[in-house]
């Protein structure tokens, strides 16, 4: 399994052809509390950088986009009852969608970790 | 992930607080607030900061807020020409004691809300202590200025910081280092040494709680909050919980839940108008602000509690379910001691009963939400000093 991050700061974990997508650890510090998470609904066909979930803080709403184009297959809806998992597990259990990718080519233009953590350190 | 709470604003231009170090010290994520680089959390966050405030004591760097003493030969002088430009009484307001007001334009819209004090020794009579919002000052002091009559002339306090202390341990924690606070009841105000620095202390604050404000020498600021956080009582409070604070307590932002539009009786806030200010008038806007509370507003800012747990931010359309338009939130998110997504907003007058259900809109959908009595959260002020 190798996993991909994106400027945009989700990650996504490629299996074969499904991908699971999250937020990074970066991202949940930046947002602070999570409050609520509004999910898809599945059998959404998403394209890259379209909306693929809602994050609450209690500060302000975030939009978690699709990383790459795809199905969404499944939903973590235990996000749902426990936001704050959003904040303590953010690159482990507390993944948002898993997505049926439609076209791997366009994990090339994704970071891997290392080009990631070098990315953040510019911000 | 994207977020809309985005801050552009120059870095360069932001004006800091005498505090500024200390919150970089500590840890504070910065951001851009009316024109300073402000605290809007610390590393705990805000949920944990609100928190503690109602559970113990926060302290909250205020010194954005403008200072301002208003000076004329007398009280009476003093007080009528602020009464030229605000509904409340201010010749009645006895020493060492203070009023919530607001600044009217001539419509009878809020141009700002501003806390009021009159000295407590009688050798300061002519002299009334203001303190506005940071985002009003350059609009609240020429229209001051513009309206005072010859003998009496406004001030600016630009040495002083201001710093909040809030929660039910709060005065506790500041009378340890300057007893005279705890003998202050709610809404008054003294003058009193902390550690020897000499400060003006008011029992009064904006999150709900107990607490008090202190106007202290912006040069002894840090050495001041050093020791109260030195207490293990009093956490730093940022920005971000301040706002969650003041929203489960029903108390109005500026610029979001009042604004030059909105009159005191939309707002909800008419017990800033006491009876001979609502009888003889005399204030800008008047004809408005006594139609109003002679036949009830239009339009009336609400509380709100969602029924579901997606928050409803500023900005989001108020419904009938399933039906009209009917109003618009000016302040929404989650309240950490309400435990509920929690709203305030102004509705036409048919729909402002407690109990009425409503829906707001976000993200197109309808979300559930009733009309709740403020505040959200009880307030816990004192009213009498402790023995």
């Amino acid at each position: 399994m190798t996993t991909y991050y994106s400027k945009d700061h989700e990650w996504i974990a490629v299996d074969g052809d499904v991908a699971t997508v999250g937020i990074t650890d970066y991202a949940q510090s930046q947002l602070g509390d999570v409050v609520y998470v509004e999910l898809p609904d599945t059998g959404k066909a998403l394209k890259q950088g379209d909306e693929a979930a809602v994050v609450e803080s209690v500060k302000a709403a975030s939009e978690v986009y699709a990383p790459i184009d795809g199905e969404v297959i499944e939903t973590n809806a235990a996000l749902v009852d426990s936001p704050a998992n959003v904040n303590e597990d953010p690159e482990g259990g507390a993944w948002f969608v898993k997505l049926k990718i439609a076209d791997k080519g366009q994990l090339a233009g994704l970071m891997d970790a290392a080009s990631y953590k070098a990315y953040v350190e510019t911000l | 992930m994207g977020t809309t709470d985005s801050h552009a604003a120059d870095a360069a231009d932001l004006k800091r607080t005498p505090l500024y170090d200390l919150h970089v010290e500590l840890g504070a994520r910065m951001v851009p607030f009316a024109g300073y680089d402000m605290p809007v959390q610390y590393p705990t966050g805000i949920m944990t900061e609100h928190q503690h405030t109602r559970a113990a004591a926060g302290l909250f760097d205020v010194s954005h807020m403008g200072q301002a003493w208003l000076i004329g030969p007398d009280h009476e002088t003093t007080a009528r020409a602020l009464e030229a430009l605000v509904p409340s009484s201010m010749v009645e307001l006895g020493r060492g004691k203070q009023r919530y007001t607001v600044l009217l334009n001539a419509d009878g819209g809020i141009v700002d809300d501003l806390m009021v004090t009159r000295p407590v020794a009688a050798a300061d009579d002519g002299r009334l202590f203001l303190v506005v919002n940071a985002s009003r000052k350059d609009v609240d002091y020429p229209l001051i200025r513009a309206a005072l009559p010859a003998n009496v002339r406004l001030e600016l306090i630009e040495d002083r910081a201001l710093i909040a202390v809030q929660g039910p341990e709060a005065v506790a924690a500041v009378a340890a280092h300057a007893p005279k606070a705890a003998e202050l009841a709610f809404m008054t105000a003294d003058w009193m040494d902390f550690d020897g620095i000499r400060c003006h202390v008011s029992r009064s604050g904006y999150t709900g709680e107990d607490g008090v404000e202190m106007s202290v020498p912006a040069d002894k600021a840090e050495a001041i909050t050093r020791a109260l956080l030195a207490d293990e009582r009093v956490k730093p409070i940022g920005l971000g919980a301040r706002d969650s604070l003041r929203l489960e307590a029903g108390l109005c932002l500026y610029g979001h839940d009042l604004d030059e539009t909105t009159s005191p009786v939309e707002g909800d806030i008419t017990f800033i108008l006491q009876k001979r200010r609502r009888e003889e008038g005399g204030f800008p806007g008047a004809a408005r602000i006594r139609r109003e509370l002679a036949d009830g507003p239009a339009r009336k800012r609400v509380g709100l509690r969602l029924d579901g747990r997606a928050p409803a931010r500023e900005g989001a359309e108020i419904k009938v379910p399933g039906g009209d338009t009917v109003g618009i939130v000016t302040s929404g998110g989650f309240g950490p001691t309400a435990s509920v997504p929690v709203a305030m907003g102004y509705v036409a007058a048919a729909h402002a009963a407690p109990g009425t259900k409503l829906a707001l809109v976000v993200r197109g959908k309808e979300l559930e939400a009733t009309v709740v009595e403020m505040p959200i959260v009880p307030h816990r002020y004192v009213r009498a000093a402790r023995a």
